[in-house]
C-alpha cells in the first residue's frame, strides 16, 4: 500500500515539469494513464492463433443428441482450470474436449463410454462424477456417520427431557 | 469421562492446525498426470507440421529404438527455452520426435528457424486430439516411448538443462 503512492509522486513529478496542473487532475490523470497501461499490457497468455474447434461452442443439430453432450461436458474437468468443468472453461483444450464429446456423441458413441475413454487417460480425476473407489468412501459414509450421530443426539434430548 | 471431553475440541483444533502446516509445508502436486504410462502409444496418424519434415503417425514410435516425443507448440513460451535442452539430448544421442499443438505451418517454420529444430518428424495435431488421447494436459510435454512403442514416462512442463541426465537414464531403461 505505501509503495503505490510514491509511485504516484514520481509520476507525477515527471508530468508536472512538462505541464503544471491543479493537483487533483493530475493525480486522476495518472490514475487514468496506470488503468491505460495495464489495459495494453497482455498477460502472457499461452494460446494459440488457430480458430476454436467447429463442434467447440456450436450445438448438434439433434436436441436429444446435444443433450448428452451437455451433461457428459457438465461431468468432465478441465485439466487447465481444473476446478471448472469443460462446458464452463474457456481454455483451448476444454474447447477442444467439447469438440471430441460432440463429434463422438454424433458418430453414436455411448457418454459413458467417452468418459471411460477420458479415464483411461487421464484417470478417474477427469470425472466429476463420484466413484466407488476407496478414496471415496469417506464420501459416501459421512451423510450416514452424520445422521447417526444426529438421532444419537436427538434421542438423547429426548430421555433427558423425560426425566426432566 | 466428562473432564476429558472437554479436551475434545482443542483436540480437534490441533489436528486441523496440523493439517494446515502440513499442507502448507508440502502443497499438492496440481500436475494431472498421464495414465498410459506402461500402455502402447494410441494408434493416431498426424499430418505434416511444415512441408520440409515427415509427418508422425503411431506406427513411426515403435522403430527398435527409444525415443522422445515432445508436445509443443510455437506460441508456447517455454518451449522456446526448452528447445535448446532438447538439441543437447539429440547431440547426447536422443531421437525426438514432436508433435505441434495447434499450430500452423508458417508459425512452426519460424519457430524452428529461430530457436532450433531437434525433430526428425513433426505431426501436426490442430484439435489437441493426439494430445487428449495421449492424457497430456498443457505443453510442453515429453513422452519417452520404449524400442517396441510402449510409453515409459511422462514428463510433464520442460526438460530443463539439469533433467538431461534423468532423461538419458529414463532413455537408456527404455532400450
Amino acid at each position: 500500500m505505501r509503495a503505490f503512492p510514491s509511485l504516484r509522486g514520481a509520476l507525477a513529478t515527471k508530468q508536472s515539469s512538462s505541464a503544471p496542473r491543479s493537483g487533483l487532475l493530475r493525480y486522476a490523470r495518472n490514475d487514468v494513464l496506470v488503468a491505460l497501461m495495464l489495459a495494453i499490457a497482455s498477460p502472457l497468455l499461452a494460446d494459440s492463433n488457430l480458430p476454436p474447434a467447429y463442434w467447440a461452442n456450436r450445438q448438434l443439430p439433434d436436441p436429444k443428441q446435444e443433450g448428452q453432450a451437455q451433461a457428459l461436458m457438465q461431468e468432465l474437468r478441465c485439466v487447465v482450470c481444473q476446478g471448472q468443468s469443460i462446458a464452463d472453461s474457456d481454455a483451448e483444450l476444454a474447447g477442444d474436449m467439447r469438440d471430441l464429446v460432440r463429434r463422438r456423441i454424433a458418430a453414436g458413441e455411448k457418454p459413458s463410454a467417452i468418459r471411460a475413454w477420458l479415464v483411461q487417460r487421464y484417470g478417474s480425476w477427469i470425472s466429476y462424477k463420484p466413484t466407488g473407489e476407496p478414496a471415496a468412501w469417506p464420501l459416501w459414509l459421512a451423510p450416514l456417520a452424520l445422521l447417526v450421530v444426529g438421532a444419537l443426539l436427538v434421542r438423547r434430548r429426548i430421555s433427558l427431557r423425560r426425566r426432566g | 469421562m466428562n473432564r476429558l471431553v472437554r479436551f475434545v475440541p482443542l483436540v480437534l483444533l490441533l489436528v486441523v492446525i496440523a493439517g494446515l502446516v502440513w499442507r502448507l509445508a508440502t502443497p499438492v502436486d496440481t500436475n494431472v498426470t498421464s495414465k498410459l504410462e506402461g500402455k502402447p502409444v494410441p494408434a493416431f496418424d498426424l499430418g505434416p507440421a511444415i512441408a520440409a519434415k515427415p509427418a508422425l503417425s503411431s506406427r513411426d514410435l515403435a522403430t527398435g529404438r527409444p525415443r522422445i516425443v515432445n508436445i509443443f507448440a510455437s506460441w508456447c513460451v517455454p518451449c522456446i527455452s526448452e528447445v535448446k535442452v532438447l538439441e543437447q539430448l539429440k547431440a547426447r544421442g536422443a531421437a525426438i520426435d514432436g508433435i505441434a499443438v495447434r499450430d500452423r505451418p508458417e508459425d512452426v517454420a519460424q519457430f524452428l528457424a529461430r530457436y532450433g529444430d531437434p525433430y526428425e518428424r513433426i505431426g501436426s495435431d490442430e484439435q489437441s486430439r493426439v494430445q487428449i488421447a495421449l492424457g497430456s494436459s498443457g505443453v510442453p510435454e515429453s513422452f519417452i516411448v520404449d524400442r517396441r512403442g510402449i510409453i515409459r514416462y511422462q514428463h510433464v512442463g520442460a526438460i530443463e538443462p539439469a533433467d538431461v541426465p534423468m532423461i538419458l537414464d529414463k532413455l537408456e531403461q527404455a532400450r
